[in-house]
């Protein structure tokens, strides 16, 4: 059984540091939270990942992993004896589970990111557009990886919900924003009820951000590039 | 035996090395199975039903099973079938080979791509032969002196390299571009050479001849597309 020491390089507004952080909670582990400064990077951060210097990073024994989904997967691989698996037993449920994550982070993501980055209405409209069809397709998926029960991972949180859950505090702090949540009851009840549920689980609550305090980073981030936009 | 084993069929466009990422892991494990070549001009219905999200190959089709997305067929097919293994056992091992076949499909990916099929005039070009020679730089030092990424044999990572084996002389011939040499990428030059000779590797590789005519085919368009994707 693997233990020692794990060090979690990673910012607290980051979903993809979140992911990470929902991945030791739900499998008991504890480790050092190092928040990042990711305007003034540490040595430490840049000699462990010199390829994209980039957060999070776990530090397990000295040896650093990096890439958020890569992360999960290793601990839970590595932790295989410690708490619940967060990846399926069955290879081809472990295919769909990966599929899906991969298509979270090309599609899901990338378009959600850019409502609330677009540089022009029409930009922030497209990504609205790609963003519900995105969740469209995984609703399905959802109905397809749960049969019926109320995870991803089915009776409890799995991979899937790991790596859609570092996006829930973006989820409840885009909605206070810009009003819109790309998750609403109508369009993708399913995955609706699932943002309530995977939010009510203590394992998450441990872990999720605070959501004004979100907001508030958001607004802080918006004048900065707004006075920037008009310095120039 | 053979009637109780359920079929496997690859859907696959001819001189994809996604394509041949799964036919070398199907032949690498000994799995028997059928190659259905598709068009990518006239996708057919086939395809289309079994890939309706992103409508590419590679498909695996597994008696009633559908599995897409090369590196997430590559480690089914690596966990479903006996035979080497193409991931290492060790945890870190398989993070690092997640990690580094991630790279070479995003991070790696573009640079390396541009840098081919921008004008020669184009002041872009340069800094793109830069980046991807610094990229070219970090994968030959993964090699290690070892001769596959995997080890003595080919592994999950040389597959995923594939495209840089063979299709990367290819490559460089129709667009005039050399990126790589013996002198400043010896090690990466040795495994190119071993990996496209390997026995098994060999009986998927797409003929030469074949690439080069479709290549050249196709280079103004992959010009204009590199002009046009600039500012993306």
């Amino acid at each position: 059984m693997a233990g020692g020491e794990l060090k979690l390089l990673g910012a607290w507004p980051s979903p993809f540091a979140l992911r990470v952080k929902l991945a030791l909670s739900f499998k008991g582990l504890s480790y050092e939270d190092i928040e990042e400064d990711l305007r003034n990077k540490s040595d430490l951060l840049v000699s462990s990942n010199p390829v994209h210097k980039k957060i999070p990073v776990l530090i397990h024994n000295g040896k650093p992993i990096c890439e958020s989904q890569i992360i999960v997967q290793y601990i839970d691989e590595a932790f295989v004896g410690t708490g619940p698996s967060l990846l399926p037993g069955d290879p081809y449920e472990r295919a769909i589970a990966r599929f899906w994550a991969a298509y979270v982070d090309d599609k899901l993501v990338a378009s959600w990111m850019q409502t609330f980055r677009g540089k022009t209405d029409e930009e922030k409209a497209e990504g609205v557009k790609q963003t519900l069809a995105a969740v469209e397709h995984l609703e399905a998926a959802f109905k397809e990886c749960s049969k019926g029960k109320p995870f991803f991972g089915g009776d409890n949180v799995g991979y899937l919900d790991v790596t859609l859950g570092g996006l829930v505090g973006w989820v409840h702090a885009g909605e206070k924003l810009y009003g819109f949540n790309p998750f609403d009851a109508t369009r993708s009840p399913l995955l609706n009820a699932w943002v309530e549920r995977f939010g009510e689980l203590d394992a998450a609550k441990a872990v999720l951000p605070d959501t004004d305090r979100l907001v508030d980073f958001a607004k802080m981030r918006q004048a900065e590039a707004a006075a920037a936009a008009s310095n120039n | 035996m053979a009637t109780d084993v359920p079929a496997v069929k690859l859907i696959g466009w001819y001189g994809s090395p996604y394509v041949h990422r799964a036919e070398v892991a199907l032949r690498l494990k000994g799995v028997p199975y059928e190659f259905i070549r598709d068009d990518p001009i006239n996708k057919s219905e086939l395809l289309l039903q079994h890939n309706p999200i992103h409508k590419k190959v590679p498909v695996l089709l597994h008696g009633d099973r559908t599995i897409c997305e090369s590196l997430v067929i590559l480690e089914y097919v690596d966990e479903t079938f006996d035979g080497p293994p193409l991931l290492p056992v060790d945890p870190y091992e398989r993070a690092m080979a997640r990690f580094w076949a991630h790279f070479i499909d995003q991070k790696f990916a573009r640079p390396f791509w541009m840098s081919f099929w921008m004008c020669e005039d184009d002041e872009h070009k340069e800094a793109f032969v830069k980046e991807a020679k610094g990229n070219l730089a970090i994968l030959e030092e993964q090699l290690k002196g070892r001769r596959f990424f995997g080890g003595d044999a080919v592994g999950f990572l040389d597959v995923a390299a594939c495209g840089l084996a063979h299709w990367l002389g290819v490559i460089e011939e129709v667009s005039g571009v050399t990126l790589v040499n013996g002198d400043e990428f010896p090690a990466f030059c040795k495994w190119a050479k071993a990996y496209v000779n390997d026995d098994t590797v060999k009986q998927s590789l797409p003929d030469r001849d074949e690439l080069l005519a479709f290549f050249s085919g196709n280079k103004e368009i992959y010009m204009a597309l590199a002009r046009a994707t600039l500012h993306k």
